[in-house]
């Protein structure tokens, strides 16, 4: 029997039980609200409920066969992910990019040309590379590696990393959002060309499971 | 698979050879100071190398090169002329993107180096000499760049000092380079850059900002890098060729590019002190680009010995000048510096597959 991993709660949860259900599969808790195993109608499959961000790593190991996460959570987690992991369908919600934004204050700072600019003048002028507070350190090294970014730091922000800004500890941030509100009221702005990642959920199958009854899975799904 | 104690070995033959050519042994810690590292190189060296938090001296760093502690031992007292030799492990994180690799490379491997700290006309001679001397029963592809050259050709653009500056900058990052190529060929249109309502927020200055916008708007009043000198930049970088050519190649443009003159004989001396030492110049594989894809701060003369019969692999040899690096750590203090490492685990590979 297949075993799937979902986000044990909030809405990512409740979208998931809502994606299963309209394919003909029930998902619920067993019990109380606050017990992670899981009950399942109309498929051959044995649920839990986890941290969204425990699944990829859980996919990983074989624990799990299948798992609902974020993209952007697959990527930052597993080093060579397509290595452990298949992406079996987009299921359309949870959607977040993975941005990167400036203080809006900044107007000469338009595009990432700008950005390694003036990363290069405060370096010179403070004399340590401009910050970029962010917890999604592989995605945003690799982005602004590839981009060829110069004289810039990470530093870690494991929550309200909007407030780095204000707080003096970081010039830039590299965070998900979805609607901008939070940035807006921390008064920073979206570079438009540094789309990181366009995360949303997905369903993905570990490649340590049984592929065939993966697939017949998946036809399930998809009849 | 060779057992750890072949590499170790053939490891040790390099180092005798290397006191041999005169170098007194140094064993730098394998635990080092991430601060310096990472002012260094960024953002690079958090990618590659393990970063650990001690509770008394902060962030330190599994050692992912000798460069940086040989460099600040030297200027922590050493006595010049000096030359050092050493042999040990390097600690390399790989993460090779979306799909791990079937052979993964090493995470740990032994580095046998060689370094000259000495104001010699000479020692790039000496270095490069000595490495192909040693590795010369392994049949390799000798390549030769020369970042003098190109530093030089770049100061000799006629383009405002803060273009240049940005060029100088960022000439080992190709895309960024090319992007401004690109941006100062072509006459600048004024940018509109609306005031912003926001409030002022984060610790760099709004004089900061007015500084580099008064940057920008001169950027319209300044002529376009004319045609002729970016087609002389770009055939420039394009020479590779073995290096008696090569050298042909860059008098000529040293003609009309006096500025690299000086340089462009510097290498030729040193294809001459090569000679000398019975390495012939036709056998070395000069381009001029060589040294773009090096680190930053070899700033003279780089150098690789690869295997032509395994092209995946990285070099089994590399080095170069890094005057720029001793200048970085000496405080205003600088030393002419020049050297290079083995890989002889990849040389023991070599060996077993004979």
């Amino acid at each position: 029997m297949l075993k799937l991993g979902v986000p044990s709660k909030g809405r990512l949860m409740e979208d998931t039980f809502g994606w299963f259900e309209a394919r003909g599969i029930k998902l619920s808790r067993a019990g109380s609200d606050r017990e992670y195993a899981g009950r399942v109608e109309g498929a051959d499959l044995s649920l839990v409920l986890l941290s969204a961000g425990e699944i990829p790593r859980e996919m990983a190991a074989g624990r799990i066969d299948l798992g609902v996460t974020g993209s952007d959570l697959v990527r930052e987690k597993l080093a060579g992910w397509r290595s452990d992991v298949r992406e079996l369908v987009p299921m359309g919600f949870g959607h977040a990019d993975l941005i990167l934004a400036v203080p809006a204050c900044w107007r000469d700072c338009e595009n990432l040309d700008d950005f390694a600019a003036i990363a290069r003048q405060f370096r010179a002028d403070h004399g340590f590379r401009m910050r970029v507070a962010t917890k999604y350190h592989r995605l945003v090294r690799a982005f602004l590696a590839e981009h060829e970014i110069a004289d810039y730091q990470l530093v870690d922000s494991q929550g309200a990393t909007e407030g780095t800004v204000a707080n003096l500890t970081a010039e830039a941030i590299a965070d998900i959002t979805s609607s901008g509100e939070t940035l807006r009221a921390n008064h920073l702005k979206i570079l438009p060309d540094a789309l990181i990642h366009a995360s949303q959920a997905t369903l993905f199958a570990s490649l340590q499971g049984d592929q065939a009854e993966i697939d017949r899975f998946l036809s399930q799904l998809q009849a | 698979m060779v057992a750890k104690s072949a590499k170790q070995e053939i490891g040790q033959r390099f180092l005798v050879a290397f006191r041999d050519a005169g170098a007194a042994e140094v064993a730098p810690d394998i635990l080092l100071d991430a601060a310096t590292l990472l002012d260094l190189y960024g953002e690079d060296i958090r990618a590659r190398a393990y970063l650990a938090t001690d509770p008394v001296r902060g962030e330190v760093v599994l050692r992912p090169d000798f460069t940086v502690p040989v460099v600040q031992a030297h200027m922590d007292g050493g006595a010049e002329p000096a030359r050092y030799c050493y042999l040990g492990e390097v600690f390399r994180k790989q993460d090779h993107g979306d799909t791990r690799p079937e052979h993964p490379r090493d995470n740990e491997y032994l580095q046998a180096g060689f370094e000259v700290f000495a104001r010699d006309p000479e020692a790039d001679a000496e270095v490069f000499a000595l490495f192909h001397r040693l590795l010369s029963p392994y049949g390799l592809d000798a390549a030769m760049g020369d970042m003098d050259i190109l530093l030089d050709a770049i100061r000799a653009l006629p383009v405002s000092d803060a273009r240049r500056a940005a060029l100088l900058h960022h000439v080992w990052r190709p895309i960024r380079f090319a992007r401004l190529i690109a941006r100062f060929s072509a006459p600048v249109e004024a940018r509109d850059l609306p005031t912003s309502p926001a409030p002022w927020t984060g610790l760099r200055t709004g004089s900061e900002m007015e500084a580099r916008i008064a940057t920008l708007e001169a950027e319209p009043d300044a002529a376009p890098l004319p045609a002729i000198w970016r087609d002389r930049l770009m055939r420039l970088f394009a020479i590779d060729a073995p290096a008696p050519l090569a050298l042909e190649q860059l008098r000529a443009l040293a003609l009309e590019i006096p500025q690299i003159a000086e340089a462009v004989e510097r290498l030729a001396a040193r294809l001459d002190q090569l000679a000398a030492r019975g390495v012939d110049p036709a056998a070395i594989h000069f381009a001029a680009s060589h040294g773009r894809e090096t680190m930053e701060y070899y700033d003279g003369m780089t150098f690789t010995f690869t295997a032509p019969q395994h092209p995946g692999w990285p070099p089994i040899a590399s080095g170069g000048r890094y005057d720029a690096l001793t200048a970085q750590l000496g405080r205003g203090r600088a030393i002419p510096a020049v050297g290079g490492i083995i890989r002889p685990g990849l040389v023991a590979e070599l060996e077993a597959s004979c």
